[in-house]
Order: C-alpha cells, then sequence, then structure tokens
C-alpha cells in the first residue's frame, strides 16, 4: 500500500459509524482502559489517537517509567500498588529498589515520616545509612548524605509494550477497534449528553466518550464544552552516557534508583545511560493548544527543545552526588528533553464523568505509576458506578466553576510544581490564588484577627488572634506543642476557643459548605433513593445521613432539611459538594431537579451552653428545648432578618447552624457577636469545627474516616433499622450489616507524648498503630491501621488518634502504639464504636445541662 | 599550536516541519527550539580537535574560540560551544536580522585582525538563510586562503617549515586534498567528523567562561530581505512493508540498503 501522505496512510480502514464507547487515546491510560472495559463486558469500543502505535507522541513515550510506590495520599499509593500488580502480571516489570536519599536533616524527617506512610499502606522499606546506599550504589558520594528511604520494590515499567499487551487484549476478545493516526476534531453534545465523536476518518456515533488524552485532554473537552482541568508543563531530563560502571552490567537496569530529594532530582539508570530527571526548574506551562504537531516537532509533541540554562543547576547538584559516574570518561550528554506532563491545580487525578456533559468522561492527569490501576478504577466505575479502590479525590466533578479556570490551573501548579519531591506540611497552605471566594464577613473576620485557610477557595478563619486573651485564662489546658513541625499551621488558640466554646459559647463561619436544593414533586423520591436514612420525615426535620455506592461504601455524609413536601435541602462540605451535587443530580429520578444554592446562603454556627440565652436576645421564636428540638428546622426572624435555624451540632454543643441569605450574613454576625457578649461568647475557627470539636465527640469526616472503602458498620455509625424503602447501596448495606466487620473505627488517647529526645511529639495524623512493642497488625480487609484523624481533645486534656483497627484489637482499654517519626509513642483505645469520648450521653447537645456548663 | 576561530549562528532546529514566523522573515522555532546548525557543529569539533592538547594525530595544544554574531539569546549557543571544548567566546552583539552576509563578513574580520587566530572555520552555509557567503568575503576581506565544503580539517605542523592547514573536500569522483599555508579560512561541509555531545563537566565550565561581548563596527546595510517563502510541500510516500512477524525479513533488507545494518 501506499500513499502520498503518511497521515493518511492507515485510515485506509474503516472507520465504524457506531461504537459502545470511544476512547480517545493510547497512551498507557486509553490503553489500560479498553483492557479493563473489555474484561468487563464491554463490546464495540473504539480507541482513538492522532499519533503513530505503539508510540503515539505522547507523555507516555517519553517517561522514565520508575515506580516509587509510597505516596502519603493512600488513593494514589493504592492506584500504584495495583498498577504494580499489572505491570508484574504483564511480565514489563523490573524491579530495582530504590533510594530517596537525605541531604539535611530535616529531609531526614520527612523520611521517617515517609516510613510512616510506607508502614501504613504495608510496603517494606527501611531507613538507612549512607553505607547502605554505597554498597548498591558504589557511585554515589556518602559524604553528601545523611541517609536514605530505602524501598526494595521500587522497579521501572516498559509503559509502551504494557500500552501493546492492554490493546492486545482487548482486541483478542474481538472488543475493540483500534484507529491509529485518525484525529479528533470535534464533538457533538446535544440536550446536555455526548452524541457524536467527529475524526478526520469521518464521524463516530457514541453515547460513551472517554478523553484518555494526557496534555491534549483540555482541547479535547473543549470541543464538547467541558473542561479537563490540567497544564501541560515540562518536566526537563537528560540522559547522559556510556557510564563504564552500568555499561558493564546486564540489562536495562541493574542499580536502585535514587532520588535526591534535596535538590528535586532523580538519577535513573537506564542501559548504559543515566537518566537525571528534575523538579527543580521553575514552572514551565503550555497551553493544549500550543503542543507541536507530530510534523512540527523535532522529536514527538512532548519532547520539546531543552533549555539547558534552567537545567544547570541540576547539573551541578547531580555531579555532585555521583562525580564519578556523570563525569566518567566519554559520558556526554546524549539525549536531553523539556518533556511534558500533565498538572492539576491539586495534584490529583481528572477521572469520572464531567460535570458538564453527561456519557462525556475523563480519565487524565495520570503518572506511569497509577496508569494500569486508573484504567481498571475507571472501567469499574464506567460499568458499575463506583470502583474497588476508592478514587474520590480524583473525582474531575470536584472543581467548582473557579477552579477550572486557566489562570487558576496555571497559578497553583506552577506554585505545586518545586513541591513534586518537596516537604510539604499535612497542613500547608497555597501562596497563591488566595482571597477568591470571601465570607460575607470576612472584613469582620479580619478585624478580629482571623488567620485564614483556604478550601476550595473560601477564605475560612482556622482561629482567631483576637482570642489570645483566652491562652491566659486556660493556661495549660490549650496543650500547647512545642515541636516547630507539630505546631506548623496551628495554635494553641484554637484550643482556646474549644475551651471556650464549651464553658460559654462560639460562634463560627461556615460559609464554606456546598448546599443544594432537591425539589419538584419526585423531591422525596430523589433523597429517599440516594440516602441511607429515612428521608420520608415530617416538614421540617433535619437528617444527618450517609450516602452510599451501589458497593456500600461511603460516597458522602451529609445533613438535609425537609423544608417543604416537595422542597429538600442539602448541605454538605465545601471540599467535596460539587460531587455531591453531580450524585444527587445524576440518581434524580423526573420530577425532581436538583438546584446549587452554594452561593446564595451563609451559614453561621452558633454552639455552647450559652447558645440559646444568646439566640434568645435576638428572637422571639420559642426556641426551648421543646419549642424547638434537636434535629428540627424553620425559619426564625432575628429583628428584621429571616433565617433558617437548624439544631444540629458538629460539636456537640447546644446550638444552631443559621442560614442566612449570602449579602445579610454579615449583619446576623455581628448581631450574634453584640447579643452573646455578655456571654462571652467568641468567634470560633475551623480548627475546632473540623478537628478539636468533631473529634472529642467521635464524629467521622468524609475523606478522613469515611470513604468508598469504608462501610456504616466498620464506621460503628449503624442504626437498629435499616428503611424499607430503596436506596443506593441497600443491598451492599444489608449484607455488611448481617457479616463480621473486618475493621473497627475506634478512637484512642496517647499515653505519653515524651520523645527519645525528651521534647513532647503531637501527631497530625496518617501514622500507623502498631502493638505496644511495635508489632505490626492487619485488619480483616489485608490493611494496616493508621490514624484517619489526629488533634487535640482540650476538654479531656488528651490527643486523640481515630483509625480502623481489626476487630480483635478494638476494645475499650486495648494498649497500643503509635509510631511517630520512627519512634513509639503508647496509646490506648477509649471506644470502639460513636460513642464520644466527651460528653457520651450527649446531655450538651440536648442542652440539659446549661445550668452547669463548667466541666 | 595553532589559535582557532570557529564561528557558528543561533538558528531554528530545523529537524521537524518547518513554519515560518508571522512577518515571514524568519523560521519560527517555537516547537523546535534553536541550535548550532549542522555544518557549524562539525566546524566546532574541528576546532577542538584542532586545539586540543593530545588526541589524533591533528591536537595542536592551541586555543579554540567560539564567534557568534547575534543578540544576548544567542549566547545559549555559544555555551553550547564551550560546553563541547570551546575556551573563550566572543559576542558580537546585534540583531542579525538586518545583517547580510557581507555585513557579518565585515564583522568576524575585524574580530580576526585584532585576535592571532591562525585558522579561522566556518559552516558551509547557515541553515536558516543559506547564503554561502561569509565564508569567502570574510576570506578576501582578511587576504587569505579559503577553503569551502571541507568535511575534515588538520593542522600539519613540521619543524622547519610554517603550519599548514590540510583541508578535505569530498567531491562526486573522489576526495580532494588541499593544503594551503596558515593563516587561513575553510568552511565546513557535515559529514566528515561526528560532533560530540556536551559532557556533565563541560557544560559546569561552560558555565564559567565569560564571554567577550563586542560592538559591531557600523551600521549593517543588510541583503534587502523580502520576506521568506516554504518550498511546497515534498510529496512523502509510506510503503507498507508487511505486518507482524512476516515483515521482519523486509524491514532488515530495507535497513541494509540504507545503510543502517550490515
Amino acid at each position: 500500500m501506499t500513499a502520498s501522505d503518511a497521515r493518511s496512510a492507515s485510515p485506509a480502514r474503516a472507520i465504524p459509524a457506531t461504537a459502545r464507547v470511544v476512547v480517545i487515546g493510547a497512551g498507557i491510560v486509553g490503553n489500560s482502559l479498553v483492557h479493563h472495559l473489555a474484561q468487563l463486558g464491554w463490546r464495540d469500543i473504539v480507541q482513538i489517537d492522532k499519533g503513530p502505535l505503539p508510540n503515539p507522541g505522547g507523555s507516555t513515550g517519553h517517561a522514565s517509567n520508575f515506580i516509587f510506590p509510597v505516596d502519603h495520599s493512600r488513593e494514589l499509593a493504592d492506584l500504584t500498588l495495583d498498577s504494580m500488580r499489572q505491570y508484574k502480571e504483564l511480565g514489563v516489570f523490573t524491579e530495582s529498589g530504590g533510594y530517596e536519599v537525605a541531604r539535611t536533616e530535616e529531609r531526614m524527617e520527612e523520611l521517617r515520616r515517609r516510613m510512616s506512610s510506607a508502614r501504613a499502606w504495608g510496603v517494606p522499606a527501611e531507613l538507612v545509612t549512607p553505607d547502605h546506599v554505597v554498597e548498591r550504589v558504589p557511585f554515589l558520594d556518602k559524604d553528601k548524605i545523611l541517609g536514605a528511604f530505602w524501598c526494595p520494590s521500587v522497579g521501572v515499567v516498559d509503559s509502551l509494550r504494557a500500552g501493546t499487551l492492554f490493546r492486545e487484549s482487548a482486541l483478542a476478545l474481538g472488543a475493540l477497534t483500534v484507529l491509529s493516526t485518525v484525529e479528533v476534531v470535534g464533538m457533538d453534545v446535544e440536550e446536555g449528553r455526548i452524541r457524536r465523536v467527529r475524526t478526520t476518518g469521518g464521524d463516530i456515533e457514541a453515547e460513551t466518550v472517554v478523553i484518555a488524552c494526557g496534555v491534549w485532554s483540555p482541547k479535547l473537552a473543549t470541543m464538547a464544552g467541558a473542561s479537563i482541568p490540567l497544564t501541560p508543563a515540562v518536566h526537563q531530563m537528560i540522559s547522559v552516557g556510556p557510564i563504564p560502571q552500568l555499561a558493564e552490567r546486564p540489562g536495562e537496569i541493574s542499580f536502585p534508583i535514587v532520588r535526591d530529594m534535596d535538590t528535586f532530582c532523580y538519577e535513573r539508570q537506564h542501559g548504559a545511560d543515566m537518566e537525571v530527571g528534575s523538579y527543580a526548574h521553575r514552572a514551565i506551562l503550555y497551553d493544549a493548544d500550543e503542543i507541536p504537531s507530530i510534523e512540527q516537532s523535532k522529536l514527538s509533541p512532548t519532547e520539546l527543545p531543552f533549555t539547558a540554562d534552567d537545567f544547570d543547576p541540576q547539573l551541578e547538584q547531580a555531579f555532585e552526588l555521583m562525580p564519578d559516574a556523570l563525569g566518567a570518561d566519554g559520558a556526554e550528554i546524549r539525549y536531553a528533553i523539556n518533556g511534558l506532563l500533565s498538572l492539576t491545580p491539586d495534584g490529583g487525578p481528572l477521572l469520572g464523568e464531567t460535570p458538564e456533559v453527561k456519557g462525556l468522561w475523563s480519565a487524565a492527569a495520570v503518572w506511569i505509576k497509577e496508569g494500569p490501576g486508573v484504567g481498571r478504577a475507571v472501567a469499574e466505575w464506567m460499568t458499575h458506578g463506583h470502583s474497588e479502590i476508592d478514587v474520590h479525590h480524583a473525582d474531575i466533578a470536584r472543581f467548582y466553576p473557579h477552579q477550572r479556570t486557566r489562570a487558576y490551573v496555571r497559578s497553583r501548579t506552577s506554585e505545586a510544581f518545586n513541591k513534586t519531591y518537596g516537604i510539604v506540611h499535612p497542613g500547608e497552605q497555597w501562596d497563591g490564588e488566595r482571597g477568591k471566594r470571601l465570607a460575607p464577613m470576612h472584613a469582620a473576620q479580619r478585624a478580629a484577627g482571623a488567620e485564614f485557610f483556604e478550601t476550595v477557595g473560601w477564605e475560612r478563619p482556622f482561629w482567631y488572634r483576637s482570642n489570645e486573651a483566652l491562652l491566659g485564662e486556660y493556661g495549660d489546658r490549650v496543650l500547647p506543642r512545642e515541636n516547630e513541625w507539630d505546631s506548623r499551621w496551628w495554635s494553641p488558640i484554637i484550643n482556646a476557643e474549644h475551651l471556650a466554646m464549651r464553658e460559654r459559647a462560639g460562634i463560627v463561619d461556615l460559609s464554606a459548605f456546598a448546599v443544594f436544593d432537591v425539589v419538584g414533586p419526585a423531591a422525596e423520591q430523589a433523597v429517599q433513593g440516594t440516602v441511607v436514612a429515612q428521608a420520608a420525615v415530617a416538614d421540617g426535620r433535619v437528617i444527618y445521613t450517609p450516602v452510599l455506592d451501589a458497593k456500600g461504601g461511603f460516597r458522602s455524609d451529609l445533613t438535609v432539611m425537609r423544608l417543604a413536601h416537595d422542597h429538600y435541602r442539602v448541605v454538605t462540605g465545601g471540599l467535596h459538594g460539587m460531587a455531591d451535587l453531580k450524585w444527587f443530580a445524576d440518581h434524580a429520578p423526573a420530577g425532581a431537579a436538583v438546584v446549587d444554592q452554594t452561593s446564595a446562603f451563609t451559614t453561621i454556627g452558633l454552639w455552647g451552653p450559652r447558645a440559646r440565652d444568646i439566640l434568645g436576645r435576638l428572637t422571639d421564636a420559642d426556641i426551648s428545648h421543646e419549642g424547638f428540638p434537636f434535629l428540627s428546622c424553620r425559619r426564625i426572624e432575628l429583628g428584621n432578618i429571616e433565617v433558617l435555624a437548624s439544631r444540629i451540632s458538629y460539636v456537640g454543643e447546644l446550638g444552631w447552624e443559621l442560614y442566612a441569605p449570602m449579602e445579610q450574613g454579615a449583619r446576623v454576625w455581628d448581631l450574634l457577636h453584640e447579643a452573646g457578649r455578655p456571654d462571652g461568647a467568641v468567634p470560633v475557627g475551623i480548627g475546632v469545627y473540623g478537628t478539636t470539636g468533631r473529634l472529642e465527640k467521635g464524629y467521622r469526616a468524609y475523606g478522613f474516616e469515611l470513604d468508598g472503602d469504608r462501610t456504616i458498620v466498620e464506621a460503628g455509625m449503624g442504626r437498629p433499622k435499616v428503611k424499607n424503602a430503596g436506596f443506593v447501596g441497600r443491598d451492599a448495606y444489608l449484607a455488611q450489616r448481617a457479616a463480621a466487620p473486618q475493621a473497627v473505627l475506634c478512637t484512642m488517647t496517647v499515653d505519653d507524648h515524651t520523645s527519645a529526645a525528651g521534647g513532647k511529639r503531637y501527631m497530625l495524623g496518617g501514622e500507623p498503630i502498631l502493638t505496644r512493642d511495635g508489632g505490626t497488625l492487619t485488619d480483616g480487609h489485608g490493611h494496616h491501621p493508621y490514624v484517619t484523624s489526629a488533634g487535640s481533645a482540650p476538654s479531656l486534656g488528651a490527643h486523640v488518634l481515630m483509625a480502623y483497627l481489626p476487630p480483635d484489637q478494638a476494645t475499650v482499654g486495648n494498649e497500643l502504639a503509635v509510631s511517630y517519626m520512627e519512634e513509639l509513642y503508647p496509646v490506648t483505645v477509649r471506644s470502639n464504636d460513636a460513642t464520644p469520648l466527651f460528653d457520651p450521653t450527649n446531655e450538651r447537645i440536648k442542652g440539659q445541662n446549661s445550668e452547669n456548663a463548667e466541666p | 599550536m595553532t589559535n582557532v576561530l570557529v564561528c557558528i549562528k543561533r538558528v531554528p532546529d530545523a529537524a521537524g516541519e518547518v513554519t515560518l514566523t508571522a512577518d515571514a522573515q524568519a523560521v519560527d522555532a517555537r516547537f523546535v527550539g534553536f541550535t548550532i546548525s549542522a555544518h557549524e557543529n562539525c566546524a566546532v569539533e574541528l576546532a577542538v580537535r584542532i586545539a586540543s592538547q593530545e588526541g589524533s594525530g591533528t591536537a595542536t595544544g592551541g586555543t579554540a574560540t567560539v564567534l557568534t554574531l547575534g543578540t544576548d539569546d544567542a549566547v545559549e549557543q555559544l555555551r553550547t560551544a564551550l560546553g563541547l571544548g570551546c575556551s573563550a567566546a566572543v559576542l558580537i552583539e546585534a540583531d542579525p536580522a538586518g545583517y547580510g552576509p557581507a555585513d557579518v563578513a565585515r564583522e568576524i574580520a575585524a574580530v580576526v585582525e585584532r585576535g592571532a587566530y591562525d585558522l579561522v572555520l566556518l559552516g558551509n552555509d547557515a541553515a536558516d538563510t543559506g547564503d554561502f557567503q561569509v565564508g569567502i568575503r570574510l576570506a578576501h576581506a582578511l587576504g587569505r586562503p579559503v577553503v569551502n565544503g571541507a568535511s575534515t580539517v588538520e593542522v600539519s605542523q613540521e619543524e622547519g617549515t610554517a603550519d599548514t592547514a590540510i583541508a578535505r573536500v569530498a567531491g562526486p569522483d573522489g576526495v580532494e586534498t588541499y593544503q594551503v599555508p596558515m593563516p587561513a579560512v575553510v568552511t565546513v561541509l557535515e559529514g566528515g567528523v561526528e560532533p560530540r555531545y556536551p559532557t556533565i563537566s563541560g557544560r559546569m565550565k561552560a558555565k564559567k567562561v565569560k564571554i567577550e561581548t563586542v560592538a559591531p563596527q557600523r551600521e549593517p546595510s543588510g541583503s534587502g530581505r523580502v520576506r521568506l517563502l516554504l518550498p511546497p510541500a515534498q510529496p512523502s510516500a509510506v510503503e507498507v512493508l508487511g505486518e507482524g512477524p512476516d515483515a521482519a525479513k523486509a524491514v532488515v533488507d530495507l535497513l541494509e540498503k540504507l545503510g543502517v545494518a550490515r
């Protein structure tokens, strides 16, 4: 066959007129996806790539292809471990071992934290001396390092070969048509649903389309009016060789990979060459439209011209670490690229159906180390509505509109790029893109010295410097922390505010809540079918309820107010609110509509033993315990302002959430402070609301204790009965109730904080729970327990940890240990169900102890 | 001991499809970046070999200085040549767009006249403008002998005689060997030597070299460029040699025919 133009050579094949699903992209993600879809029974899969196979020119083709399995994120670690398993099954994985070396003491501490994650995810690893490193990497200058994190299961993969094998598996099942050198030029959307993919070879009708195009994904999404908020960004890499020390050993890799963490570089053997890659240079961002075509490219569209000046500092640092290898006679820089990869504003992948277009899915912004796992998870999600590995952090529906803007994506990715190998504190705040969503009472908060943390754009006060005086009042009851890491992004004022709220009252800005209404004649049916709790309740009732997926894992936990027979209002956390909104909308039957109200209402919490007295000064409404019982809501007047008041609490106190129109929020805030002054009410930050208040009460948080891998039973949140009405996950939930739990969520307190060095240390979350003498624990799922939430419990004078323990360890009084920075601290199990450590019978919420509020 | 001056030009890397800037006055290097053209890369390689202290016969223990006429951006190419083994660099700082071959030759001549360069090497022609003129105009201005299109250049140092440059030019019927007395000018055609890649230590040394910047002698008279035009696209033929393992023999045959496998 001869054709006049290479681009038209292949499409002589017939292009199918229809497909069950069109997968755009033949990188590691698209290839893995077609394999898993075929395995799950999908047929008529059409896979398109504008490039030739097996390397169509995307990021997979120039990847360094190594895998370090330990990440601080459990979701990414799960995806990586699953991917490693798949690569091994395909026979394309070579184990090399890998080191993360430390040049500084600060990094050694981070590597100790790395050990926590390794233990928590069950990945074999150890901290080792420089001698251990040079024994395996003899050309490394051991005087440059203090120690290293050694992970023997690190390895490299052949991701292009894996892709070919994935495609061949789907082809062998007769499930797949592969169209290479065919370019997508348009997508047709009708009534909000994808209908058609237009290509250079003709149109393909399809109800389901997946964009798995890596750096090109934003361009493709735009064709359908959707958005995939990633940016192509440069990662520089050079290859130096031939290096005699490497050349004398056979095969692609026989020396461990070295990540030189403090210089943000890695050194990875590739045959006789050493690849040196960097995350240290300035952020160099592109737009998807600016990427050259295959014809315009020197090497490939994602291997852009090397900008040597940007790399020069890394050259010196790499040389310093491995002078004998990189300075070997004849070792030249034979290859150097500005390789493009995909970065997202929060570093997570972009998976799932786009919120803008039904049937249009994203599987983008994925590293080689997660590719096969992501393919499997997305295929399962497309098939069953959920995946075995929980990927909610990667849900593309998580973003608010401002987070999808080009400016936001570029700003956040620029800031994050140099943190790829950075030491990132769990509480770390962003510098850029701040001040974008301001609560109506923002000016008053500023005046009160609020320390703002950002959540999905909202500036939320975590504590108020105006409360500093309380520190003197409470002394050591605020549980001060002396270690810099433990107290970074933290203040003892949080604990002082907590005590003031428990003794008097606190006023909390909750503007960041996502709020949406479910309305219409089928509203009850919509809510009832989505949530676990009974939703067929009287108007004015408030429900706190889990939301499950079909396999009985948590999708969310949230509160629902029934405002009228055809009107429910859902209130949920800001972080995951947009994904919750999509979930409700996706499950709403005809006759029910889901309407976002997030920007319409501000929420202000008023809690504490004096809350009723304070609110009573502002309203004539009956707010007595009988007149306004717990878990009820109604509209009340605060002078000339009408607010929706809901008697509920996430901090375990008497009080209300007050929903006011956004434009009246500042006034309500001021009114509450004026009315609260006689009782000593103080503004209270999210440090109390999100951590100390909830932990004392054993309240679970989605994304920490609750996620798709956890069940109501294991979380200890089961109710005596399950409603008869059908809801998503009901069958699975009934089965879970009938079976013995494999893990039990427990609350523990730390018995002794004293470190070997003598100072006191306070865990921040993510640490492994071990036996008292450091032995490993394993639950019925094969998982190892780790701290899901950690924080002060000032009313108890204790530091509280939550973790899922093996059932036989989940006994009150059981003595265990937590490993923090590679030291053991004794802990004791205090609760093995939802029973709070503080006020276990919930007297305070009922408002029955307001006469003797002093604990 | 021979002191060599090697002249290079910052040009777009023409490895991909060539595109022009919107005003059609230059090649758009957005996707491909800038480089030293292939002829000049070979000239740099020859200069470094001649100047080196030791090595295959031709080493004279002299110096290799790299020169370009361009803006500050062209420092990138000077540093590349320094990383390959040149030990000094001269930037004639000017916007090269207005400079025709006569202007460039005049400016290089001024640098050569005040330095002590025994041998000036240039590329046979620039990869972007392809004027084929600077070398010969330079030789004329300097009153030196010139060899054009040499694949290799060596320096013959025989006791008692003046040093000579031996340049070999591959012609259709064989190799022509020119022996010219130095000082001399030679333009180099790619193919005779394999240019080296930089080493890390070379690149690190290159960073430390101070680049001598000189101002041009006078305003350029230019070559009166109207605009660049792209030639019509060459049709490319694709032949499918077969599919699967059966295609292997055809691939081997082709590789042998192309001379990349034996």
